[in-house]
């Protein structure tokens, strides 16, 4: 716990005093160090351990835990889980991602109102629950190959939808999921971009969300993820696990196949 | 078969299985695809839904996915773009580079948190290396360092410097008119940049005193 808040706190520091401490040495220098530095400690850890409680604690109108809530292994079954998300679940007859699976268990087993939930801001309320129950389920499947099923009919149809919706273009300045993510070593400004057309890129992008941002202060689902993709493609707002952010997981996960997750990574 | 694909026609949501086939068909992604997006998305601040009707070039760059449309699509993409591209009422295609290297730094503008009171940015370095003394830039699109000096503009009101300072302030205003399916937005069609910032992009770009042309 210490650990982490220092590493934290060194991080913070490293943000702040960046233009006076990074102006001895390179720029690339100084951003080399301070990756180095993140990569030490991960407060992402923090949301799994918190969320681990939250998945067993009984809660929500109907008093109870998410102890049989069913990620597509079986109910209550957490490991291996996030690696094969998203999937079609027949109780609901869609394709699911673990945040829209999430919702269905939280309305269905503890009385939550999962459209209010879903209406409800990042990080604020419920959402920010949602925050370390992603850590904690993505943590499970850390190191562990993804390998989405697609036998379904619904399954393959939102993995080609989703391909689809990965290269509209659109907005004012045309952009589409692909004017980013659709070829090798890109980069905008000093960011890499990974391609998530293909692997290593997919498992590479797709597999290191939910992550803890450092520029935010918080963890981020990919549904959270997914939301600041569109605003700065200069789209309208996607839904809170509408179909469109669920397609994409198809596709971007499906992509993935053989890929390790290491969720929930660390982000700048 | 045809059994057991009514059965799973019936079981599955009317609305995501048009058809039954092992693999779905074209028409059948098509139809899902439309009515997803439809669905998933609603307006936020500037951002309304009219933004995701697709005009006939990002219809066909969309549909061609990591292809390359066809050359005849491709020519009269280019040639409708073309068409829009329009010069300042002033004839006057330069203006200042200093001014110009702010809305290249600039990454602002147009998202669903941005305000439209303040003046949208171009994010040029977002994908492309301009001056030299700019390390933090993008890759997605080709270095544009020296970029008037490499092409010899000296003078650039000059006869001989005009077909490249035409072209510069035509692919600045509508990057489709050259390219199809460019990844570039399209600043003076779209409305990102006003004909004053495009003409000071046009000067750290083409102004043989900008920092890009040292």
């Amino acid at each position: 716990m210490k650990k982490y808040l220092v590493t934290a706190l060194v991080g913070f520091a490293a943000v702040v005093l960046g233009s006076s401490v990074l102006a001895q040495k390179t720029t690339a220098e100084g951003i080399a160090e301070y990756r180095a530095m993140l990569a030490d400690g991960n407060p992402a850890e923090l949301y799994e351990a918190k969320g681990e409680g939250l998945w067993k604690q009984a809660r929500g109108p109907k008093n109870a835990s998410l102890d049989k809530c069913d990620l597509g292994k079986g109910a209550g079954v957490v490991k291996g889980a996030f690696v094969e998300l998203p999937r079609y679940f027949a109780d609901t007859q869609r394709v699911q991602d673990l945040e829209s699976r999430l919702l269905t268990c939280m309305e269905q087993l503890q009385g939550f109102n999962a459209a209010e939930i879903a209406k409800t801001r990042f990080g604020d309320g419920e959402q920010k629950t949602m925050e370390s129950l992603v850590a904690y389920i993505s943590g499970e499947s850390r190191d562990m190959a993804f390998n989405l099923p697609q036998k379904h009919t619904q399954e393959k149809l939102m993995y080609e939808v989703g391909k689809k919706v990965f290269y509209l273009r659109g907005g004012p300045m045309d952009f589409s999921c692909a004017s980013c993510h659709g070829e090798d070593n890109k980069r905008i400004r000093l960011q890499d971009l990974p391609n998530l057309t293909k692997q290593p890129g997919a498992s590479t992008g797709f597999g290191s969300w939910p992550a803890y941002r450092v520029s935010a202060g918080d963890l981020w689902s990919m549904q959270r993820r997914l939301n600041d993709c569109y605003r700065q493609q200069r789209f309208p707002y996607p839904g809170y696990a509408s179909d469109v952010t669920i397609a994409l997981g198809v596709y971007m996960g499906v992509n993935s196949k053989g890929g390790v997750s290491t969720a929930p990574a660390l982000k700048r | 078969m045809k059994k057991a694909c009514l059965k799973l026609s019936a079981i599955a949501a009317a609305a995501l299985v048009a058809g039954c086939a092992i693999s779905p068909s074209a028409q059948d992604i098509d139809l899902a695809t439309s009515q997803v997006m439809t669905s998933s998305f609603r307006a936020q601040g500037d951002a309304k839904l009219d933004r995701l009707v697709l005009d006939a070039s990002n219809q066909a760059c969309s549909d061609a996915q990591d292809k390359s449309v066809d050359e005849k699509l491709a020519k009269s993409i280019e040639e409708a773009n073309l068409k829009t591209v329009k010069f300042p009422a002033d004839g006057k295609l330069l203006g200042n580079w200093a001014e110009g290297e702010k809305i290249a730094q600039n990454g602002r503008g147009l998202t669903w948190s941005d305000s439209s009171a303040t003046a949208n940015g171009g994010s040029c370095y977002n994908c492309h290396q301009i001056s030299k003394t700019e390390l933090s830039y993008g890759s997605i699109g080709p270095s544009l360092y020296n970029y008037g000096k490499l092409r010899g503009v000296t003078d650039p009101t000059a006869v001989a410097s005009k077909p490249i300072v035409d072209y510069t302030w035509g692919k600045l205003w509508n990057s489709k008119a050259y390219n199809a399916c460019s990844g570039m937005p399209r600043f003076g069609h779209a409305g990102i940049l006003t004909v004053e910032q495009i003409k000071d992009v046009m000067a750290l770009l083409l102004d043989p005193k900008s920092p890009v042309n040292q």
